[in-house]
């Protein structure tokens, strides 16, 4: 028998009313977006499930990224790049309200090629990414290995070279959640733990989520639960497709600190431990599986970049699902049937935070997701169904 | 990379429990292999035992330990494979299509990583001390009673200092007595035993006096007492001290005293080694008694996991000589599961085992509540370091809960408590009991850490050389597939 | 500081392994770990934390606690309770954060 705990000493609401926009979902983009309300309107809550929930946020790399985005879709190559440019604002901003630092380095970002092959795909990939009409623009460069080597001091000899930007950077994603929920504290936003949402109605004007402890009510909402949106978007008349998709992570021991220039798939934190990343596999919901095989090809594919790791320890590995709509492109939308009501979903929770916060929340605070998201709506589904 | 061995089971641990097994399980003619993280077997509580100095004086160590000897020799000149210094680190499903479901486990010798894979698992992986947070835990001088006993056992080595023990339980009274027998002064023997306790346990009395430990300990603690200031009870216990311990300081009666210290040992009990059987997804539970997560184990040894099995310590905190009979008792269980035996015959052996197991479990009820930890020791204030590998304190942990992280995997992304490389062994029931603390409700509902493989450390090197698939190639280097 | 009981102390005599501790000579005995070679040259502390360069020394002594971290033979983090001395091994205290080294 599953009893209902009691409402504990430890959360009270702040706001006992309605609530002005409430988000569902207390990951990055859930909390990203919860924060941004918070500067436009008073009363706004956060509803989130357990300690273990899927949480794609804890698998996160941390990634502050453009390159490669937004092949097939240039707009995405937009947005990615209007969030990347928000996000020291984005990073003060909660400075000043916390007083904690969220770990941004925008130096620049490498893709490592680890062959002839590899290299030339890397240039044609870029160059047909760049090429697309409407698509953002941006310097990026194929450093050969020796122009890599100055960026790199230890880089393999197996590495050709690698595509690098100025745009590209990142954050750390475990202090960016810690910042985001003692933002809450400070400005009391009611951060609710422990409240999934069975279900959600729509009555005078009013959004209503059946929660265990009881009904709460806002009148505006947006679905940030990953995962859980497919169910939840259906309450609110959207079809919101998204899959999970396994990636891995293996975390190495503290060192001193060696790497300054983050690769894609290889990064060192600012205190000090190593992210190596990144895989993508159609796994179901088995998030707490770590595959062998996979972590090896992870690992070789690491000492074959920088040699030395190889005697650094592995402290443990990361299995999480990221959140992964059927063409990979975020999903931002308004429920036709329900105004007011806003869907968000993405599987780079990091980089889109700024614009999440800074651009989406606002737009949500005005009733309408302006025109140069139409992209990302849910009707793109309908239309590559009829075709 | 070398030919990956296949084996009926494998087994992770060379304690009382896992060398039983193996033993049992050979003369079923079953194809067995033991990795045992030691270079010599014997588990944590028959260490040495074939290659500790103190063969020729036995009254230091005692009768108790010595007699695990037979069970180290009779293992060792078996023919059961054993791999020495073979430290697990993953167990996971391997299926092919050319075998069936078996196990794929990884481990290390010597900095070289392997694989094997054994149709059934069982995890004989003991226990080890609980954390004893007080202020200043993590100084230089201050240990475990367990690390002290191991460096008596296996090489003849004692404190010189000002020596002081702490804590509660039998195995501080034990290493107290055979510091004794070795002429070790003692300056304080500080029992931590929460006072009155006895009173309230004597309906358990008796089955405790029917025990095997009841007239040994009995005669164990009067020695000690008779030789040793024992004081108690004991509160606000701190181990005080620069660069390394300097003294110890506490309550005891209303008085504030203080106690000069080189050496300070702690021990209020220990509790089972869970990280890998939780990493493979055995459920855990918490044990409200014991006070600490068990892995969850039917009588024979079975988890909610297929042909993954538990016996010994790792699947509940049950003493040396248990260990023993509930090995031979899963081993049993196993060799039915691979049909070698029938039903009938594994029911009569596990009947027979039950029965030594439940003679050696005797009057464990009595001990268990008389020495569960003090709630001030398991839930500390303050400065007191909680995640001794990332130096996260109590008060941090508490404030954390405050601004509504409610469960340990939060508070690890929060604070890196349990990122550290002890993986959570030294902080996970700390954290579970203080967010309990804080929330108000029960440790089993605040939960536990999640657990990944690998879960000892192994470097990046080592990793690199495991096999590869085209799957896994495929999902790491994907070349034209869009970010 | 320890001290190793007699029967030890006449191995040690009779059938020395010898380390260098810290880039001192230290005769010990076939078997003993390197936690223990540190205890019985009077070192109570083998490494400082990587997080706050807080001193600590051996605390499990049956490979759990990952606090006895030493460098031997120039290889960083090794548990020291876990590793058997062998003769001419260098032993060091492991200061904070590792290198990344070859």
């Amino acid at each position: 028998m599953i009893e209902s705990p009691a409402l504990e000493q430890v959360q009270q609401r702040h706001h006992k009313g309605i609530y002005d926009a409430l988000v569902i979902g207390g990951g990055l983009v859930g909390s990203s977006l919860a924060f941004g309300l918070r500067q436009n309107v008073d009363h706004v809550a956060v509803l989130d499930e357990g300690d273990v929930a899927f949480r794609a946020s804890r698998g996160n790399f941390g990634l502050v990224w453009v390159q490669s985005k937004g092949m097939g879709l240039p707009a995405y190559g937009h947005w990615t790049m209007s969030s990347q440019q928000l996000w020291p604002e984005f990073a003060e901003k909660l400075a000043l309200i916390t007083g904690l630092d969220v770990g941004l380095e925008q130096k620049g970002g490498l893709h490592a090629v680890l062959s002839e092959h590899e290299y030339e795909s890397r240039v044609e990939f870029m160059k047909r990414l760049l090429d697309q009409p409407g698509m953002v623009q941006y310097d990026w460069k194929m450093l050969d290995r020796k122009e890599l080597k100055d960026l790199v001091p230890g880089i393999g000899p197996e590495v050709c070279g690698a595509s690098w930007s100025q745009v590209d950077g990142v954050a750390n994603p475990l202090k960016m959640l810690r910042a985001l929920h003692t933002a809450f504290v400070k400005q009391q936003v009611d951060y609710l733990p422990q409240h999934p949402v069975a279900d959600i109605e729509f009555k005078n004007d009013v959004f209503e989520m059946t929660t265990p402890h009881g009904v709460v009510r806002s009148k505006k909402i947006i679905l940030a639960s990953g995962l859980g949106n497919q169910v939840l978007g259906k309450k609110i008349g959207l079809s919101v497709p998204v899959r999970p998709q396994r990636g891995q992570i293996i975390v190495l021991e503290r060192t001193k600190r060696m790497l300054q220039m983050p690769f894609a798939t290889l990064r060192q934190m600012d205190e000090g431990t190593w992210l190596i990343g990144d895989s993508q596999e159609e796994a179901g919901l088995a998030d707490g599986v770590v595959g062998l095989p996979v972590l090896a090809t992870l690992a070789n594919r690491a000492v074959r970049t920088i040699p030395k790791l190889k005697e650094v320890s592995v402290v443990r590995s990361w299995s999480a699902l990221r959140v992964m709509s059927k063409d990979g492109f975020p999903i931002y939308d308004k429920s036709s049937l329900y105004p007011g009501a806003f869907v968000a979903t993405c599987h780079s929770g990091v980089t889109l935070a700024a614009a999440h916060a800074l651009r989406i929340a606002p737009m949500v605070v005005g009733g309408e997701l302006s025109p140069e998201i139409t992209a990302f709506s849910t009707r793109r589904f309908n239309v590559q169904e009829a075709a | 990379m070398s030919k990956v061995a296949h084996y009926d089971v494998a087994i992770v641990g060379a304690g009382p429990a896992g060398m039983a097994a193996a033993i049992s399980l050979k003369t079923f003619g079953i194809n067995v292999v033991v990795l045992d993280e030691n270079v010599s077997a014997g588990g944590q509580i028959y260490r040495g035992v074939t290659t500790s100095p103190l063969s020729s004086k036995p009254q230091i160590l005692g009768d108790d330990y010595w007699s695990g000897k037979k069970l180290v020799k009779e293992f060792l000149e078996s023919s059961v494979e054993r791999i020495a210094g073979a430290t697990v680190w993953a167990v996971s499903q391997h299926t092919s299509e050319s075998e069936q479901s078996s196990f794929e486990i990884g481990y290390s010798v010597n900095a070289q990583a392997h694989i094997m894979h054994a149709k059934h698992v069982l995890l004989a992986t003991g226990a080890h001390e609980r954390p004893f947070p007080i202020p200043g835990w993590t100084l230089p001088g201050v240990m475990t009673a367990g690390a002290a006993q191991t460096l008596l056992k296996s090489t003849a080595m004692v404190p010189s200092g000002r020596l002081v023990l702490a804590g509660s339980g039998p195995l501080l009274y034990l290493i107290a007595w055979q510091y004794l027998n070795a002429g070790v002064k003692i300056e304080a023997f500080l029992d931590t035993t929460p006072k009155g306790r006895i009173p309230q346990l004597l309906p358990y009395a008796f089955d405790f006096m029917r025990s095997p430990y009841f007239l040994k300990g009995l005669k164990l603690v009067r020695e000690v007492k008779a030789h040793v200031n024992v004081i108690t009870p004991i509160s606000d216990m701190v181990a005080n001290g620069q660069e390394k311990l300097e003294s110890v300081t506490f309550k005891s009666a209303s008085k504030q005293q203080s106690i000069e210290a080189d050496h300070l040992l702690l021990h209020q009990g220990v509790i089972p080694n869970i990280n890998l059987a939780q990493a493979i997804g055995v459920t855990l539970d918490w044990n409200d008694l014991l006070k600490c997560w068990v892995p969850m184990s039917d009588p024979l040894g079975n988890t909610n996991v297929e042909r993954i099995h538990m016996a010994g310590d790792a699947a509940g905190i049950a003493g040396a000589w248990a260990a023993e009979s509930r090995g031979q008792l899963v081993a049993t269980e196993i060799a039915y599961q691979l049909g070698k035996l029938s039903l009938d015959q594994r029911d009569s052996s596990v009947t027979a085992y039950r029965k030594v197991y439940a003679r050696a479990t005797r009057g464990r009820e009595f001990f268990d509540r008389l020495f569960q930890p003090a709630k001030a020791f398991r839930r500390p204030t303050g400065n007191t370091v909680v995640c001794r590998c990332e130096e996260i304190t109590a008060q941090q942990v508490r404030e954390t809960v405050k601004i509504g992280c409610t469960g340990p995997n939060q508070m690890k992304s929060y604070l890196r408590c349990g990122m550290g490389p002890c993986q959570g062994r030294f902080c996970a029931v700390t954290v579970t009991e203080l967010i309990a603390d804080e929330r108000g409700v029960s440790e089993s509902e605040v939960g536990h850490y999640r657990l990944r493989f690998p879960t000892k450390p192994l470097t990046l090197g080592e990793l690199a050389t495991l096999p590869q698939t085209d799957a896994s190639i495929n999902a790491v280097v994907r070349l034209k597939k869009p970010v | 500081m320890f001290k190793r009981l007699p029967e030890a102390q006449a191995e040690v005599t009779r059938n020395p392994v010898s380390v260098t501790v810290n880039g001192i000579e230290v005769a010990c005995r076939h078997g003993d770990s390197v936690a223990s070679v540190l205890f019985a040259s009077g070192i109570l502390a083998c490494r400082d934390t990587p997080v706050k360069g807080t001193p600590r020394g051996p605390f499990c002594m049956m490979g759990v606690c990952y606090d006895c971290l030493v460098n031997i033979d120039d290889l960083p983090n090794q548990q020291g309770c876990m590793v058997l001395v062998k003769p001419g091994m260098k032993i060091e205290r492991q200061q904070a954060l590792r290198e990344v080294q070859s």
